[in-house]
C-alpha cells in the first residue's frame, strides 16, 4: 500500500509538472498576475508530492520489501540499516529518483524565497523547472519505474554492490546531486530572462546565490568521490580523467566560467549574452553528464545499442532541452545591447580571459571525452582517450590561468594598472620564488612538482595580497581600524580570495604526490618494510566476519624513529551474495600526509601482498576543495545577495499589521 | 556516485572472486630501474577488457598477461617504444591511452588549441565591433524631461 501511494504521488507530481509547466507561461502572455501566481504553490506541491514518493521507496529498502524488483537486485535483509537508506540512490531507478527529488526541491526553494523578485520573472524560472521536472518523471515512470513489483517475490534479495557500502555513498551522491541538479535552477533563471526579456543586473544578482550553492555543492561532491575512489580502491588514485568524472568536471568549470561572467554583468551590465550562455551551457552538461552516465553508452557504443530505450529517451530530453534553450537564446539573445565598456587590461579583461581559458577547458573535456564515441561510430576505429591526452592539454590550460588568478584580482575594474599589480604581488612571487629554490636544493626534483609547489604558494599568497592592501592600506593604519575596515569589506571579497586560495592549497597537495614512496611486496606476520620515513611492521594476519561479509585483516604498527606511532588495519573484503572482494585500506593521516596501506590475499596462507604508500601533504588535495566551497559559502553570505530580505524585513518593520 | 557507478560496472566486468589487485609482488622485477620502467609503461597502456584503467592499475587477467608480457621483452633488451609498437601491432590503437597524432586524431589533438585561438579571435573581434560603433546620440528633450521625472520620482 505504501509502495503503491508512492508510484501515484510520483504520477500526481507529473501531473503537477505539466500543469506548472503551461499555467504559469500562459500567465506571463496574457499579464494575468493571478496565473503566474499559480507557480509557488504548485512548485511547492509537487516536492511535496516527490518527497512522498521519495520516502516510499526508502520505506521498501529499510524494510526489504522483496516484492519490488529495485529492492530485490539491491538490498538483502542482512545490510546494515545504513546501506539500506542509501542504498536507495546506489541504482539506477533510485538514483533518478533522488535526482527529481533535488530538481523539485530547488523548485520550492526558488517558490518559497523568490517574493522579492519581479513575478513574471518568479513565474517564468518555476514553469521552466516544471518542464524539466516533467521530462524526468516522465522518463522514470515510462523507462525506469522504481516501484515495479514482482509476483512471486524472492525470500531474499542479490544485496547492494560491495564498492557501494561504504559511508562514501551517504554523502557523496546527494552532494554531487544538488551541485549537477542545482544547476537547472541557473539554467531556468536564463531561460526566464530570455522569456520575458529581462537580461540585466538585476537578473544577474538574482541568480548568483543559485550559482553559488549549487557550485559549492558540487565542489564537494566532486571532491568527496575523489576520495571515496582514492581509500576504496586500494592504491590511492583519486583522479583518473574517467568519462563519468568528466562528465561531473564539465559542469563544474562551466559554473565556475559562468560565476566570474556573472559578476562582470553584475557590476558592469557587459557580457550578457554571454552569461546567459554560460547559464544554459553549465545545466546542458550536467545533461550531457546524465547522458553519458545512465544511458550505457559509457560501456561501448553497443550496449547502448542493445537497450537504447532510456538512452534514448534522455538524448531525446537532451535535444529537447539544450535545442529548444539555444534556439530561444538565438531569437531573443540579439535584441541585447552591449553593455559597459573597458580596456582589455581591467578586471572585466582579466575575467573574459579567464572565461576564454575555462571555456577551453571545458571543450578539451568535453572533446577528449566523447571523441573515442564519436571516431568509433563514423569509422568503426577504436581508440582511448586517458590520462596522458589530458595531462598534456588540460594542464597546460589551466597551470597559466592559476598564475594570472592573483593578478587578476588586484586589477581594477574598467581601467586596470598591470604594472602596479605585479608590484603589489611582489611578496607571494618572491614566496613563490624562494620556496622552488629551496625544493630545488633540497629535493632535486621532479621538476613538474617543484613548478607546482611555487605556483601553489604564489596562488595562495597573491589570493589574499589584495584583501591584504585593503585591511591594512595606508587609510586604515593611519586611522587605527584595522578590524572594522576588515569586517567592513564585502564577504564576496572574502570568498573570492578563500576559493582562490584553495585552488592553491589543492595544488600543493599535488605537488606533493611527486615526493611519495611506494613498495609493493608480500608479508608475513613478522615482518617490516619501510616506506618513506616510516617502518610498517605486519604483527598479524586474522580472519574477521561482519554483518554482510567476511574479511581477511592485517594489523600492522607504524613506527617512527623506533616507536609506535599507530596502529592500522587494512583489510580485504569478501562478499559472498555478489561473490565480490573490496579493499578496505589502512590509512593514517600524520602531518596532513597519510601513510596507506592496500593488501590483498597473498599466494601462500597467512601472507598478504600489501601496496605501501606514504603520501606527503595528500590530504591538501580534498582540504583545497574544502576551503573552496567555504569561499563559496561566505561568497553566499554577502549581504548585497541578500537585498530581498532585507526589503521583506523593512515592510514589515513599516507596517507590521499589514500582513503579506 | 556516478565514478562509483562506472567502478562498480568495471568492476563487474573486471574481477574475479578473490581480490588481487593491480601489479603483484610475484609480478615484479628484481632490477629496480626496469620495473620501475615497466611500471612507466604500463600506465600508459590502457587494461582493454576494463573501463579506462591503465594495466597497471587493473585488476583483470588481460592486464596481469600484458604486465607479464612486457617484463619479459624488457629483459629481453627491447626498448619501450618497440614493445609499444608491438602491443599496437597486436592489439590496436586502443590500448595506448595517449592516443597516437595521426589524420584521425588531428582534430582530438587540435582542439584545444583551435577553440582557444578561435575564442581569442571572437573576443578580438567584438572589441574592434564595439570600438567601431558609433558614441550614442545625446539625449532628445524629451528623454530628458522623461530623466529628470524618474530621477525626481527616485529622490522622493
Amino acid at each position: 500500500m505504501i509502495v503503491e501511494t508512492g508510484h501515484f504521488a510520483l504520477v500526481l507530481a507529473l501531473a503537477l509538472a505539466l500543469v506548472n509547466a503551461g499555467v504559469p507561461l500562459w500567465g506571463i502572455a496574457a499579464r494575468d498576475r493571478r496565473l503566474m501566481a499559480v507557480a509557488p504553490s504548485v512548485a511547492f506541491a509537487g516536492f511535496l508530492l516527490i518527497a512522498i514518493s521519495y520516502a516510499a521507496l526508502t520505506y521498501a529498502h529499510v524494510t526489504s520489501d522483496f516484492s519490488l524488483v529495485n529492492v530485490i537486485e539491491n538490498s538483502h535483509s542482512a545490510k546494515p540499516l545504513i546501506y539500506k537508506i542509501t542504498g536507495v540512490w546506489g541504482n539506477h531507478e533510485g538514483s533518478m529518483l533522488l535526482w527529481v527529488l533535488i530538481l523539485s526541491l530547488f523548485a520550492a526553494a526558488v517558490a518559497v524565497s523568490g517574493r522579492a523578485m519581479p513575478i513574471d520573472l518568479h513565474a517564468a524560472v518555476l514553469a521552466v523547472q516544471s518542464w524539466i521536472a516533467a521530462a524526468f518523471l516522465l522518463f522514470i515512470l515510462l523507462t525506469s519505474n522504481p516501484f515495479a513489483r514482482l509476483v512471486n517475490p524472492p525470500i531474499e534479495g542479490n544485496d547492494l554492490n560491495p564498492l557501494l557500502q561504504d559511508p562514501g555513498l551517504a554523502i557523496h551522491p546527494p552532494l554531487l546531486y544538488l551541485g549537477y541538479v542545482g544547476l537547472s535552477i541557473t539554467f531556468s533563471f536564463a531561460a526566464a530572462a530570455l522569456i520575458c526579456g529581462r537580461i540585466d543586473a538585476v537578473w544577474a544578482r538574482l541568480v548568483r546565490p543559485w550559482t553559488l550553492a549549487a557550485w559549492t555543492f558540487l565542489t564537494l561532491g566532486i571532491a568527496m568521490g575523489s576520495y571515496w575512489a582514492y581509500y576504496t580502491l586500494g592504491w590511492g588514485g583519486f583522479w583518473f580523467w574517467d568519462p563519468v568524472e568528466n562528465a561531473s568536471l564539465m559542469p563544474w568549470i562551466a559554473a565556475t566560467a559562468l560565476l566570474h561572467s556573472a559578476t562582470v554583468m553584475e557590476k558592469r551590465e557587459a557580457l550578457k549574452v554571454w552569461t546567459i550562455f554560460l547559464a544554459i551551457l553549465a545545466f546542458s552538461l550536467s545533461l550531457v553528464g546524465t547522458f553519458i552516465v545512465r544511458s550505457g553508452v559509457l560501456t561501448s557504443v553497443h550496449a547502448f545499442a542493445n537497450d537504447p530505450r532510456r538512452g534514448v529517451f534522455i538524448l531525446a530530453i537532451l535535444v529537447f532541452f539544450i535545442g529548444g534553450s539555444l534556439l530561444l537564446f538565438a531569437l531573443r539573445a540579439n535584441a541585447l545591447k552591449p553593455g559597459g565598456f573597458f580596456v582589455p587590461v581591467s578586471r572585466e579583461g582579466a575575467l573574459v580571459l579567464n572565461n576564454l581559458v575555462l571555456s577551453t577547458c571545458c571543450a578539451t573535456v568535453f572533446i577528449g571525452t566523447l571523441y573515442p564515441l564519436a571516431l568509433q561510430a563514423l569509422n568503426g576505429a577504436k581508440i582511448s582517450v586517458g590520462p596522458p591526452f589530458f595531462n598534456l592539454t588540460f594542464v597546460p590550460l589551466f597551470l597559466p590561468l592559476c598564475a594570472v588568478m592573483p593578478i587578476a584580482q588586484t586589477l581594477a575594474w574598467k581601467r586596470g594598472d598591470l604594472l602596479g599589480s605585479v608590484q603589489r604581488l611582489f611578496f607571494a612571487f618572491v614566496c613563490g620564488a624562494a620556496l622552488m629554490l629551496f625544493l630545488a636544493v633540497a629535493r632535486g626534483g621532479p621538476a613538474i612538482s617543484i613548478l607546482l609547489a611555487g605556483l601553489a604558494v604564489y596562488l595562495m599568497i597573491g589570493a589574499f595580497t589584495d584583501l591584504g592592501t585593503r585591511i591594512f592600506g595606508r587609510a586604515a593604519l593611519v586611522n587605527g581600524h584595522v578590524l572594522r575596515h576588515a569586517l567592513g569589506l564585502p564577504r564576496s571579497t572574502y570568498g573570492t580570495a578563500l576559493a582562490h586560495a584553495g585552488i592553491g592549497l589543492s595544488l600543493l597537495g599535488l605537488a606533493a604526490t611527486g615526493w611519495g614512496a611506494q613498495k609493493i611486496l608480500a608479508m608475513k606476520p613478522g615482518d617490516v618494510a619501510r616506506v618513506g620515513s616510516y617502518e610498517l611492521a605486519l604483527e598479524s594476519v586474522g580472519p574477521q566476519t561482519g554483518p554482510n561479509y567476511t574479511a581477511t585483516v592485517a594489523h600492522m604498527a607504524i613506527r617512527s624513529g623506533g616507536s609506535k606511532v599507530a596502529q592500522i588495519d587494512p583489510a580485504v573484503r569478501f562478499y559472498p551474495t555478489r561473490q565480490m572482494s573490496r579493499s578496505e585500506a589502512g590509512i593514517k593521516t600524520i602531518d596532513f600526509g597519510q601513510v596507506y596501506v592496500g593488501i590483498s590475499d597473498g599466494t601462500t596462507p597467512g601472507s598478504v601482498n600489501a601496496r605501501l604508500y606514504w603520501k606527503p601533504l595528500v590530504t591538501f588535495i580534498w582540504f583545497g576543495a574544502i576551503v573552496m566551497a567555504l569561499g563559496g559559502l561566505c561568497s553566499l553570505s554577502d549581504r548585497r545577495l541578500r537585498i530581498g530580505v532585507a526589503r521583506r524585513v523593512r515592510k514589515l518593520a513599516v507596517a507590521p499589521q499589514a500582513a503579506e | 556516485m556516478m565514478r562509483t557507478l562506472a567502478l562498480a560496472g568495471l568492476v563487474f566486468l573486471a574481477l574475479a572472486p578473490g581480490l588481487t589487485f593491480a601489479v603483484t609482488p610475484d609480478e615484479m622485477l628484481a632490477d629496480p630501474k626496469l620495473e620501475a620502467r615497466a611500471e612507466a609503461l604500463s600506465t600508459g597502456l590502457r587494461c582493454m577488457v576494463c573501463q579506462n584503467e591503465s594495466i597497471d592499475e587493473s585488476d583483470a587477467s588481460l592486464a596481469h598477461d600484458i604486465r607479464v608480457l612486457i617484463r619479459q621483452q624488457m629483459l629481453a633488451g627491447r626498448s619501450d617504444a618497440e614493445i609499444r609498437a608491438f602491443l599496437v601491432a597486436r592489439y590496436g590503437d586502443f590500448i595506448l591511452l595517449k592516443p597516437p597524432f595521426k589524420p584521425e586524431t588531428f582534430l582530438l589533438w587540435g582542439a584545444p588549441v583551435l577553440l582557444l585561438l578561435a575564442g581569442a579571435a571572437a573576443i578580438a573581434a567584438s572589441a574592434m565591433q564595439r570600438k567601431a560603433a558609433p558614441p550614442s546620440a545625446p539625449l532628445s528633450a524629451e528623454e530628458k524631461a522623461k530623466l529628470a521625472a524618474l530621477v525626481g520620482e527616485e529622490r522622493r
